[in-house]
């Protein structure tokens, strides 16, 4: 079982109709124990950042997400939910993320050129920088669908995969069994799903 | 770099893609739900489902249908047709679209730009604009290009950026059907105004339309056709290897 974590941010349709397509049961839930036992967890999130972590704490879901991640199982944020594993971000403020991957999320139009849109929309393709049993299925220059106008930074140590966009945007990110995507694999095609499918074939423990 | 985007439209009325299509292969070829599937395999970029149902029940079959499409379509779904209200943009976003294109919506209610924005994000909100040259100067019309607002496109075109629109559909009255090609001079005139995608609609009959605009305007971000598609005088997947070949970027 495939647990969606539902704070109240965002449309999880697409992402749960999404694991339903590569065969996983899926569930979108705020409930602990559901969460806790399932195989694998998925942090959403679109939005703002300030908006999103208030939501995870007022839940209570954050330390759930810590507590989990450090007994070793598999969890990837998505979007803005992989934003939130990081340190800091500076949108708009500065807030605390989860500290689960050493890093801060910033703005992109203060670090690309004034010529490039912001947000990054679109399909982008990914560069492989290190490999990782999430790309199983998939090789480097395939693309995904990107929209976001914040990206991480200062995270070097975990960057699996980057798409250029006037700079290297880190687009996936991992440190043990934590796990994050920039773009959208829900909206990615069948990159996307491979991705997910990988994911969801990483060992449990 | 963000690749050039193909992007097929669908009409739909009564629960139905009009206009006819015409593909081998498909069991229903009017069904907005296997010709979603379809174009999601064949490469396509993006899908835009147009609703130009008149009644509320063909709104909420098309609602319905919307649902069921966005189930089995993993690419971004952009909906357009009947957008009034804030409201209408929750109607159809909670049932999986991605992006919700306005035209006559924001001429009835310039402020809706500004309100979908601040609630769903700019990503969210797309402006799409029926403009046709009257005298020397490019105007909106409304009512799928009937009626002539006596609006200067531009500059409208750049207040519903202002206001938060992500997006800009181009959709040129005077090149749409006639199949010899975008409205070159006037997309370049909208990518010269505005800092979002720019997507250009109207006037693609084969291939080498496509290249057409994405050289004489490197800034322009998609090209949308309907019947070409439809009928499979252009498949999405030569398309896009003829644009790769004259190294213009795709997603191949």
């Amino acid at each position: 079982m495939i647990a969606i974590i539902d704070y109240g941010v965002g449309n999880l349709f697409s992402l749960k109709s999404s694991f339903a397509k590569i065969g996983y049961d899926v569930i979108v839930t705020d409930d602990e124990q559901i969460i806790k036992n399932a195989d694998k967890v998925i942090l959403p999130g679109v939005g703002a950042f300030g908006d999103a972590i208030d939501k995870l704490r007022k839940s209570g879901l954050d330390k759930l997400v810590i507590e989990l991640a450090k007994a070793g199982k598999p969890i990837m944020g998505i979007c803005l939910g992989m934003q939130l594993l990081f340190d800091k971000s500076y949108e708009y403020g500065e807030y605390d993320g989860l500290g689960l991957i050493k890093g801060n999320v910033v703005s992109m139009k203060e670090r690309v050129s004034s010529s490039l849109k912001i947000p990054h929309i679109g399909w982008n393709p990914l560069k492989i920088q290190k490999d990782s049993p999430l790309f199983k299925y998939i090789k480097n220059g395939d693309c995904v669908y990107f929209v976001h106008s914040f990206c991480a930074t200062d995270c070097e140590e975990s960057v699996l995969a980057v798409s250029e966009y006037g700079i290297d945007v880190t687009a996936v990110v991992a440190k043990d069994n934590v796990f994050g995507c920039q773009f959208h694999p829900e909206k990615s095609g069948n990159v996307g799903l491979s991705i997910l499918k990988a994911f969801c074939e990483l060992e449990t423990f | 770099m963000i690749t050039k985007r193909i992007i097929p439209c669908l009409d739909v009325k009564d629960g139905r893609v009009v206009k006819g299509v015409n593909f081998q292969g498909l069991n229903d070829v009017s069904s907005p739900i296997e010709l979603g599937k379809f174009y999601s395999d064949a490469g396509a970029d993006e899908l835009v489902f147009y609703d130009i149902t008149a009644s509320s029940d063909g709104r909420k079959l098309f609602t319905d249908i919307l649902c069921e499409v966005a189930r089995n379509v993993f690419i971004p779904l952009t909906v357009g047709g009947g957008i009034n209200t804030v409201a209408d943009f929750e109607r159809v976003l909670k049932c999986g679209a991605d992006k919700v294109s306005v035209n006559s919506g924001a001429i009835k209610n310039p402020d809706l730009i500004s309100e979908a924005a601040k609630k769903y994000g700019d990503q969210c909100v797309v402006i799409s604009c029926d403009v046709k040259r009257v005298g020397d100067q490019f105007r909106v019309f409304a009512k799928g290009g009937r009626e002539d607002t006596g609006i200067e496109a531009i500059s409208w075109i750049k207040n519903c950026v202002d206001s938060g629109a992500g997006e800009v559909v181009v959709n040129s009255i005077d090149t749409d059907g006639v199949k010899k090609g975008f409205d070159i001079p006037l997309l370049k005139k909208v990518c010269e105004n505005v800092n979002v995608p720019v997507i250009a609609s109207g006037g693609a009959g084969n291939i080498q339309h496509f290249i057409d605009l994405f050289k004489a305007i490197p800034d322009i971000d998609a090209g949308l056709a309907a019947s070409i598609f439809h009928f499979g005088e252009v498949k999405i997947e030569d398309l896009k290897k003829q644009l790769s070949k004259e190294n213009i970027l795709v997603r191949l």
